[in-house]
This record gives C-alpha cells, structure tokens and sequence, in this order.
C-alpha cells in the first residue's frame, strides 16, 4: 500500500539552509495537485518563496502546522490516492518520522560547503553540486553572491555538474578587483574555469554576471557551450542608478530594506534575515571599496558602459535572454531588438530577479537549453 | 564558509586583526600575556580566561603587555597613550573592579574631547567581563554598564554572540572615542559562524533577532539567548515576540525600539543588572514619553533583585533572569491588554 504514498517534505534551498518555517498552506487536505501546483509559502533564513509540487496526486495529510520551524527533509504533507485508507497513511507518517528522526541524529552537518581557488592570486570562491554532463556555472550580479542561486542550483544539479561562482568584490572571495571592469572580471571568471578544469560550460549570469558571462562567451567561445543572461546588463544604458548607489551607501537595516526591495516585483519576499546576511557582507573590510570600483567601471554617470548587444550578435553558441517583467534595476525594454540568434523570454509578475521570484520557471529555461553533455 | 568559532576566539580574531592591520594597536592588563618577569613559558596565560592568549607571539612583548595589578596605574596608562597617538586595548579583568580607577575613566577619558574643543581624541578600548552565572560571588558578577552609559564621552558596547563581538570590537578600536567593550563570562564559549575577514558593525544601531507583533522584548548580552529561547517557546503559545539586541547603550538606537513598540504595542525589557537606574528603567521611561500613546499594556522589566548576586548556587540561580521569567513577563504584558 506504500508504494502509491508520496511525500512532501522541507525543501533544500540552497546549500546553507538547514530549516524553514512553513508560513502558509497554500493548498487544503483533499485537494487534487499536480507538478507546478504551489503548494505552501516556506520561509527560509534568506527569502519567503511558494514550494512547488513536483509530484501529482491527492492531500491527504497536512502534516506540518503553520509557523514552526522545520528541519530540511521533515515530512510537510502525505499525497496519495483517495483509495489509500486512513491506517495506512497513519502508519507511513509514523514511520516516516521516526526514521527521519533517527537520520537527523545520525548525519549531523556534513554538506559540503564552498571551497577556495587561487585564480591569478586571488582567492575566489566557488560551491560545486551534482556530477556529470556540461556543467552550468553560475555568475552572480551586482552585490549578490553564490547563495543568490539557491532555488536554481539544488534543482539543476539533479543529473548535472553545477558550479556557482563568488565574483571577485563579493562573497567569500577576494576584495581585491583591480580596475572593476567587466573585462577584468571576466578574465577571472575564465580563469577560475581553467582552474576548476571546465573546458566547455553553460553560463548564466545575472545582471552584472550577465555582462561578464556574454564577454567570457565572446572572448572565449570554444568555453561556452550555452549561454543564459538574466535581467542582464550590457544591453542598453539605462540603469537605476538609484539601486546601485543605493546599495553602495546602505549601512543599516532602515537604508537598505527599501533598495532590496527594488529586486524584487513582490516586495514582501524580502526577509530581515535576508537584509542581515547582505549587510554582513557589506561590513566587510575591503567591500565598500570594491563596490565603489565596479560600479564606477560599470555605471560611470549612471550609465551602463559595457555594450554587449553586437557581441551576442557575434555568439555562434545557443543564447537566451530571461527577463522580468516588472524589472526596477534594469527595464525589460532591452530585451527589444535583440539580433535573432538570442531566444528572449519575458517571465511575468517578476522584477530583477526572476531566477528566485519564478525559480521554477527559469530552471525549466536553463535545464532545457542547450546542449547536456 | 561555514567556520565557527566561540566568543572568547572570535575577539582573539579581532584583536590580532586589527594589531596587523594597526601598528598603534597594543594591548594591556594584568595576566594578557602571562609570565612576565618570572622565569618559565611567557604567552601562557592570556588573561583569566584565556582571551588573549598567543597574541604575545605573534606580536611580542613591546604590544602585549602584562600590568601590575594596579588598575588605577594602567587604565590611567592607556588612557594617556590613547591621547598621545596609540590605540591601546587595556583588559580590566572584571567590571566589578572598575571602581578603583574611575577617574581615569570618568573625568578624565571621558573628558578630553569635549574639554579641548574637539582636538584631542582618546582611541583607548577598556574590555571587561561581567554578568552572573559563572559562581564567582558577589564581587565578580555584576553588569554596571548602566553606569558607564550614564557618562557622556562614553561608548559602551554589549556584545550578545562571537558574530556581535568580533565586528563591534574590530569597530571599537578603530573609533577614536573611549569605548568600555563588556564581555559576559557565560558566553566565552557559545559558537557559531565568524567571517574570517575583518567587519565592522555600527554603534547605536541594534539588531532585531526575530520578527513579531505582539510583544517587543529588548534585551542585552547573555539576556538575548534568553529571550530568543522565550520567544520560540511563546510561539508555540501563539505569541510573536519581535527581539531586539541594542548592541551598545551608549549609543542607544533608540528609534529602532519605539519603531517596534508602535507596532506592538507592548514592551519587556531584560536587563542581568539590579533594578535601579539600569538600562532597563532607561529605555522604559524613554518608551513611556516616546510611545505612550501606542502602549496596550504596561511595561514590563526582568532583572535581577536589588541585591548583590549570592555565592550560593542555588541562590544565584534564582538572582538571574532566564527564560522562563522572561516568557512570564510577556504572558502577562500580553494578558493585560485581553482583559
């Protein structure tokens, strides 16, 4: 009788997380769901985010009760069939639970964290996930770092080598940026791709990592089998500068939430504990200066300098370029126009970050393009 | 990177960070190295509690120094190197202490950018422990930042977490006024995550630990673990606390407080020190003129007695505020506004 019961369980989002909060059932006991149904909105230390089924069948069971904490794995609902009885469906929580419970105790944490490289003396620090096949890597945008790719990595790594990148300024990587400019970054970015010994990749980038990667793509194309911009940069001047400055200058939690909240087309996904984790990065040392840097090679008069749209022109690689709808940072509007070899998809109700505002759809975009292995 | 380290390491880390950043930076008090002047193994000591230990060898006896045991003599040391061009950090081993070398601190310190028309700076950090719990008796237990807050020329900083300490630290000896930096003894071995770079946190702004409508609960130091356990224990009672760690209280972010009294409506404040004329008398009358109008309900303080804190285990258990009494609290401020 077993074999036809399903779960739901407290989703991975990203390598650091370790528990969520179910905030809100989304679906009742008794409904009919298919893959794609949202089925409750789970709150993380970083970002409130609707969890997505993967599976069909019925609600049998509501297991977890709004607003408690929950372990990574702990069972949030039971689906099955309606002709599943009730003593089975007792019996399988049962026993669900305690065997999660004995492997709570057993595994402790033992998840891999990021690691370090040495890429032309600076230290950059990246986060592998999955084996196998054309590795995507990840490139962050302005500000952002690996964990920005939490909805998108534990997913696309199912079957496949990923790799997310901290860019140099940001993460856990060096402070130390040179002159700032997309060029320069990009050379680390390919370096760092020599380094992990990728030959052949699918990059995606956002925003500012949109830029690096498109330079990455046209400098060195036999490196890039696929190429993924997000809300990217580089494809036309205008530029809230309002958000970049904004963000340069933001040293508390008051200043701050607002510019956060520019990213996103639903405000209210941006957490405390999301604002707190940027702004312990902004105190580090050496991150104010680095911010400033990019962003004067970047944006010198509140404009975006890199021009990248006769560049792609160029790509021989597949292209596609997501954008938000309801983009604040960068207008939607520079997907327009684009020569035809770049494939556009215009994501709606979503702003800057489509990649965590509609996670679900940018993976179906990037785990289907281009070419696997 | 996911690399912990305990509060006792993580301002071992800030210390020898911002000496290798900092040549001015030296550090003073009695045991910091150990050994001096006696023959045997120098650098074993590293202060009561081991806090500064191998900081001697990395960088050598002419800027870790061990003090007579004279506090009025080295605070008052520090004191004038700071206004002669040094960053000292001076370890006054327990607060309780302090009261021998209150000129030094007090008038003088305190003084000297105001007195001198803003010409002279004191960038001297005096770290000290407090807080009960450690059964240490009456003599080596109290809080009395409250009193340091009370003078004007005055930083004090009350770290809750390593994460807390190694940042306010790292920003109390690059500030250029006199910070009292107070380190509660129960926390020196509580971990967790530390960037290993060196970070700043902001005076006078505080943290907000946790989110809620209902009450908002404002506590310091060790109290703050306290006050996160009681709030999850009152969430499962449908109780949402919003916490809140001022960090410093002097400066005192104030605004971020009566911001979250205007949406709650309710106030508990948890102060270790005894109940007259503490931080939490302070912030509640400052809360009572700022936000009377929002207030559903009277506001509550947990503290310890009016007594000194009792040798006696058992005694000293009771003395301190914990979790349970701090949940009380809010049931109460919370039950008030029902009736």
């Amino acid at each position: 009788m077993t074999g036809s019961i399903q779960t739901i369980v407290m989703p991975k989002w990203g390598l650091a997380m370790q528990e969520g909060t179910l905030t809100k059932w989304l679906v009742a006991e008794g409904a009919a769901i298919k893959p794609g149904v949202e089925i409750c909105e789970i709150e993380t230390s970083k970002i409130t985010n609707a969890l997505e089924s993967t599976i069909a069948g019925t609600i049998r069971r509501r297991i977890a009760e709004e607003g408690v904490v929950l372990p990574v794995g702990a069972l949030l609902a039971v689906v099955a069939d309606r002709s599943v009885d009730d003593a089975a469906i007792d019996g399988f929580v049962a026993k669900f639970n305690e065997e999660f419970a004995a492997a709570v105790a057993a595994a402790g944490s033992e998840a891999p964290g990021p690691q370090s490289i040495d890429v032309g003396g600076r230290a950059i620090q990246y986060q592998r996930a999955g084996e196998g096949g054309i590795p995507i890597v990840f490139l962050h945008g302005f500000g952002g770092d690996l964990n920005g790719w939490m909805f998108n990595q534990p997913v696309l790594a199912e079957g496949r080598a990923t790799v997310a990148l901290d860019l140099p300024g940001h993460g856990g990587s060096s402070k130390e940026v040179g002159d700032g400019s997309v060029e320069l970054l990009a050379d680390v970015v390919g370096g760092a791709l020599d380094a992990l010994e990728i030959e052949r990749a699918h990059l995606v980038g956002h925003s500012l990592g949109g830029a690096i990667a498109a330079t990455v793509a046209a400098k060195h194309p036999q490196k890039v089998a696929a190429l993924t911009l997000i809300a990217s940069a580089g494809l036309g001047p205008e530029i809230n500068i309002g958000f970049i400055d904004g963000f340069i200058a933001a040293s508390g939690r008051k200043d701050l939430l607002p510019i956060l909240q520019t990213l996103f087309a639903d405000p209210a996904l941006v957490t405390r504990d999301m604002v707190n984790e940027t702004l312990k990065f902004k105190r580090l040392d050496g991150v104010d200066q680095a911010l400033r840097t990019i962003a004067q090679a970047a944006f010198p008069g509140g404009k975006q300098a890199p021009r990248l749209r006769d560049r792609l022109a160029g790509l021989t690689m597949p292209v596609q370029l997501i954008v938000g709808a309801d983009d604040r940072v960068i207008p939607a509007s520079h997907a327009a126009g684009l020569s035809g070899n770049v494939k556009v998809h215009t994501l709606p109700a979503a702003g800057h970050v489509p990649q965590m505002e509609k996670a679900g759809d940018v993976n179906k975009l990037i785990g289907s393009f281009g070419p696997a292995a | 990177m996911a690399r912990k380290l305990s509060f006792r390491q993580s301002i071992n880390e800030a210390l020898a960070q911002e000496m290798a950043r900092d040549p001015r930076v030296v550090i003073m008090g009695e045991d910091v190295s150990g050994g001096t002047g006696s023959p045997g193994e120098q650098d074993a000591w590293g202060g009561p509690l081991g806090v500064t230990k191998g900081l001697h060898s990395k960088f050598g006896a002419a800027r870790v120094l061990d003090t007579p045991i004279s506090e009025s003599g080295f605070i008052g040391a520090a004191v004038g190197a700071a206004a002669a061009g040094l960053r000292p950090v001076a370890e006054l081993m327990f607060v309780d202490f302090m009261g021998v070398c209150f000129d030094q601190i007090f008038n003088q310190a305190a003084k000297f950018r105001y007195m001198f028309g803003g010409k002279a700076t004191t960038p001297v950090v005096i770290r000290t422990m407090f807080g009960g719990g450690f059964r240490a008796a009456a003599q080596h237990s109290q809080c009395l930042y409250s009193i340091f807050t009370h003078i004007p020329g005055l930083k004090c900083v009350v770290p809750s977490s390593p994460y807390e300490a190694k940042g306010l630290l790292i920003q109390a000896i690059r500030d250029d006024d006199p910070v009292i930096f107070f380190e509660h003894k129960m926390l020196y071995d509580v971990e967790e995550e530390v960037p290993e770079g060196a970070y700043t946190i902001p005076f006078g702004e505080a943290n907000i630990l946790r989110d809620g409508k209902d009450v908002t609960v404002v506590a310091l130091g060790r109290m703050v673990t306290l006050a996160m356990q009681a709030a999850q224990a009152l969430a499962k009672e449908g109780i949402q606390c919003e916490v809140i760690d001022p960090r410093t209280t002097s400066p005192l972010d104030m605004d971020t407080i009566v911001e979250s009294v205007g949406n709650t409506g309710r106030l508990v404040v948890v102060d270790e020190s005894h109940p007259r004329c503490n931080m939490a008398t302070d912030i509640a009358a400052v809360v009572a003129q700022e936000a009377f109008d929002s207030l559903k309900a009277p506001v509550r303080m947990v503290t310890g007695p009016h007594t000194p804190v009792p040798f006696s285990p058992a005694l000293e258990d009771l003395y301190l505020p914990s979790a349970d009494k701090i949940a009380a609290a809010v049931r109460q401020a919370t039950r008030k506004a029902a009736a």
